[in-house]
């Protein structure tokens, strides 16, 4: 269960959850598409910088994966860590 | 003392082929091809805009454009955005003719918005009224 720490702790922001909230409903993002819908959709007035470091402690967690297409950095969601939670403790009804 | 824009300008890796790409791809229209040594005072109006503000195609010779051109392309951050009447029907049309849309339309706000790659280092945003 080692890890499962990291997932806990990327998941205990609010922004960052917004940023998988994001992810869920298109995958494949950049860092600018990322800053954009959190201040348009969700009103966050976060640096970059800031995002970058949030998008940083998601991608510890294996929650994001990055990928190079062209020059540019996309955003994925992974979500299969979060199996680890359910499979700890299952949901039974 | 009346003052206005007349110019905004993006760096291109090579004006030719931002030439070609900016008047065939997205249809804005050369107005200054003046030689200047080793590069071109090249600009584009939009169509129907002839005294409309002009785009300058400026070479991105210097080291330091090139890195922050790549710094902006890392990150999916646009150089510039310009204006349709609907990005949806737009982005469909440039990708019909070959163009690269690294963004799908996304609503962001009060705009619908959506990124290109101009082939010449850019990424472009398009919006229009959501």
């Amino acid at each position: 269960m080692e890890g499962m720490g990291d997932v806990f702790r990327a998941l205990a922001d609010p922004t960052r959850r917004q940023i998988l909230d994001e992810l869920v409903i298109r995958d494949g993002l950049t860092l600018f598409e990322i800053c954009a819908r959190l201040m348009t959709v969700h009103g966050v007035a976060s640096t970059r910088q800031a995002i970058s470091q949030h998008l940083a402690v998601l991608e510890e967690a294996d929650l994001v994966r990055t990928r190079r297409v062209g020059r540019t950095k996309i955003h994925d969601l992974n979500s299969a860590p979060l199996r680890a939670i359910t499979d700890r403790w299952p949901i039974t009804r | 003392m009346p003052i206005r824009i007349n110019l905004t300008s993006i760096f291109v890796d090579d004006q030719a082929k931002a030439l070609a790409f900016y008047t065939e791809k997205l249809g804005f229209v050369l107005k200054n091809d003046v030689p200047i040594g080793l590069h071109r005072w090249l600009t584009v109006v939009g169509p129907g805009e002839p005294d409309g503000v002009e785009l300058l195609l400026e070479p991105d010779e210097h080291p330091a454009a090139k890195a922050y051109l790549a710094a902006l392309v890392e990150d999916g951050i646009p150089a510039t955005s310009f204006a349709v009447d609907d990005v949806a029907a737009t982005v469909r049309e440039l990708e019909a003719n070959g163009v690269r849309v690294t963004q799908p339309a996304t609503p962001m706000g009060p705009v619908l918005v959506a990124t290109i790659d101009d082939t010449c280092g850019n990424l472009i945003q398009l919006t229009s009224p959501a």
